[in-house]
């Protein structure tokens, strides 16, 4: 895996920073620097607070090169409250039965382990169940 | 772009292998054969321009610059040649561009090659290639895969309109019943609808006879422009009359709606009305069904079916076989060499206007309408075939 790609990214992976549109107040997830609403130039950084809901989701029996150890795991495309949707796994579920609708929040994960002991690890949001209490 | 007094662009040689695990068969033999048949089947025609769509050649077989790889290979060495990528669209998107290379007048006669070679690698390893055709940074790296996106695509689905699984059944169902008459299909056997509904689960709500099966293959055509056809010309030329690609939001996740397959409507809307046609005119409508929830969500967003109807459109229409769905078994059954898979679709309906589809014939087929997808519907062909009489 290349290091600067993973780099580059880790505002997003770590800390779920996307943008706000100056001109519409559209929020932004994955940052593009161009609003997805308006059309209109967008560079401002925004936090997302990491809560959302599922909108869909599956469980998948096998896994791509690089993921095989980790299947079988379940992947959604999760409503986040401020509006964009963004794809990730979940975790932590435990018996529960995910559904659609379910409140989820991201949470700091290994996302994959390039090769051996000395390969890089990717770290990143996945999503789980909203804690209780 | 109306007719006009533009001259027809024309099919005039087809050229396919059979979609197989052809471990004793390479990238560039698996594309001469197509080429050469292609060319013979059209009296010989030597192509001026050769597009290639191919979309795992740089992946799975480390070779890239197939254009120079494949022009040489075959005899046609320095003619122009380039690899056309657009993921599971990519068949109809190098028969675009050879589309519009012939209506420039640059190029008189165009050759359309797809290819893909999969089964060098196996399992894990071919989910991450063809994953690449997802946002790498934001899908593929998180362990998502086109399978997967299908899958929250199907799942959603029967949340909104509460429906199960077993309403899906019927294009693939269709598709491998017609696939028993295409020696050229990957599976020539006829589900039952029980074995549909009791395949092995494999990414939940997909089971198994949701997923078309990736396998290798490699299909051809050879256009030209009508007032160029041989007065020796045998065959039957089949007219290009329209011709679209449309794109969308690569990722679900960018998409307002998911379940509106944007780029699929538009595309066949505007393929019809470029040939002055409607969609529901056609006699053979060949839609990219690599995922069962494909067929069904194209078909409401080209408004055969209204949102939700779906799949009982399918039902009925499989009933009907008018239009004829998947007549030569679609990629469900008659395998998906991805880039390769539009370019299998105008080779059948070539075919089947010719009244050469043998045991898969429909009967009288004069227009047909085919579809291929990248991702889901991220990219979008659809082309209108039609007859012509021969002079």
């Amino acid at each position: 895996m290349e290091i600067p790609r993973h780099w580059r990214l880790k505002q997003q992976r770590y800390a779920l920073v996307g943008e706000v549109c100056p001109h519409c107040d559209a929020k932004i997830f994955p940052p593009r620097d161009v609003c997805p609403e308006c059309g209109g130039e967008a560079r401002e950084a925004y936090n997302f607070s990491g809560k959302g809901e599922v909108y869909s989701f599956t469980r998948m029996g096998e896994g791509p090169a690089g993921f095989e150890e980790q299947a079988p795991y379940t992947v959604a495309l999760v409503k986040l409250a401020e509006g964009p949707v963004v794809t990730a796994q979940l975790t932590d579920l435990g018996d529960t039965k995910v559904e659609i609708g379910m409140p989820v929040e991201m949470v700091t994960r290994r996302i994959r382990q390039d090769g051996d002991e000395r390969g890089m690890i990717v770290y990143g949001y996945k999503f789980r169940p909203v804690m209780q209490g | 772009m109306s007719g006009g007094d533009m001259s027809d662009i024309v099919i005039t040689g087809v050229g396919q292998v059979p979609v197989r695990e052809h471990w004793d068969v390479s990238l560039r033999q698996l594309a001469a054969r197509a080429i050469l048949a292609a060319i013979h089947d059209a009296g010989e025609q030597k192509p001026q321009a050769l597009y290639i769509s191919n979309v795992l050649g740089s992946l799975l077989s480390r070779q890239a610059n197939l254009g120079a790889l494949l022009t040489c290979d075959c005899g046609m060495g320095g003619i122009e040649g380039t690899t056309i990528e657009a993921a599971g669209a990519s068949g109809g998107a190098a028969l675009r561009t050879a589309y519009l290379a012939l209506r420039s007048g640059q190029v008189d006669c165009a050759m359309v090659v797809g290819v893909e070679k999969i089964t060098d690698v196996v399992g894990p390893g071919v989910d991450k290639a063809i994953a690449e055709t997802l946002d790498t940074d934001y899908e593929g790296m998180l362990g998502v895969t086109p399978t997967a996106m299908a899958a929250l695509l199907m799942q959603r689905y029967m949340h909104e309109y509460e429906c199960g699984h077993a309403s899906f059944a019927d294009h693939p169902l269709a598709a491998s019943i017609h696939a028993v008459g295409n020696p050229n299909a990957l599976y020539r056997k006829a589900l039952s609808r029980e074995e549909y509904e009791k395949s092995r689960p494999v990414c939940d709500p997909l089971n198994l006879h949701d997923i078309a099966a990736y396998a290798d293959g490699a299909a051809a055509l050879i256009l030209t422009r009508s007032e160029l056809v041989s007065k020796d010309f045998k065959s039957i030329p089949v007219r290009v009359s329209g011709s679209a690609v449309v794109t969308d939001r690569l990722s679900l996740h960018d998409r307002p709606d998911p379940l509106a397959f944007n780029a699929a409507g538009i595309s066949i809307s505007q393929a019809c009305r470029q040939a002055g046609i409607l969609p529901g005119d056609v006699d053979i409508l060949e839609l990219d069904d690599a995922f069962s929830i494909y067929p069904v969500l194209s078909v409401e967003a080209a408004g055969y079916a209204k949102r939700g109807e779906g799949t009982t459109w399918m039902k009925a229409t499989v009933a009907s076989g008018k239009p004829a769905l998947a007549s030569m078994g679609g990629m469900k059954a008659r395998g998906n060499p991805l880039a390769a898979a539009g370019v299998y679709q105008a080779v059948e309906a070539v075919l089947q206007l010719r009244g050469e589809a043998g045991d898969c014939q429909v009967k009288g087929a004069k227009k047909a309408l085919i579809q291929c997808l990248g991702s889901a519907s991220a990219t979008a062909a659809a082309h209108v075939l039609e007859i012509t009489q021969k002079s």
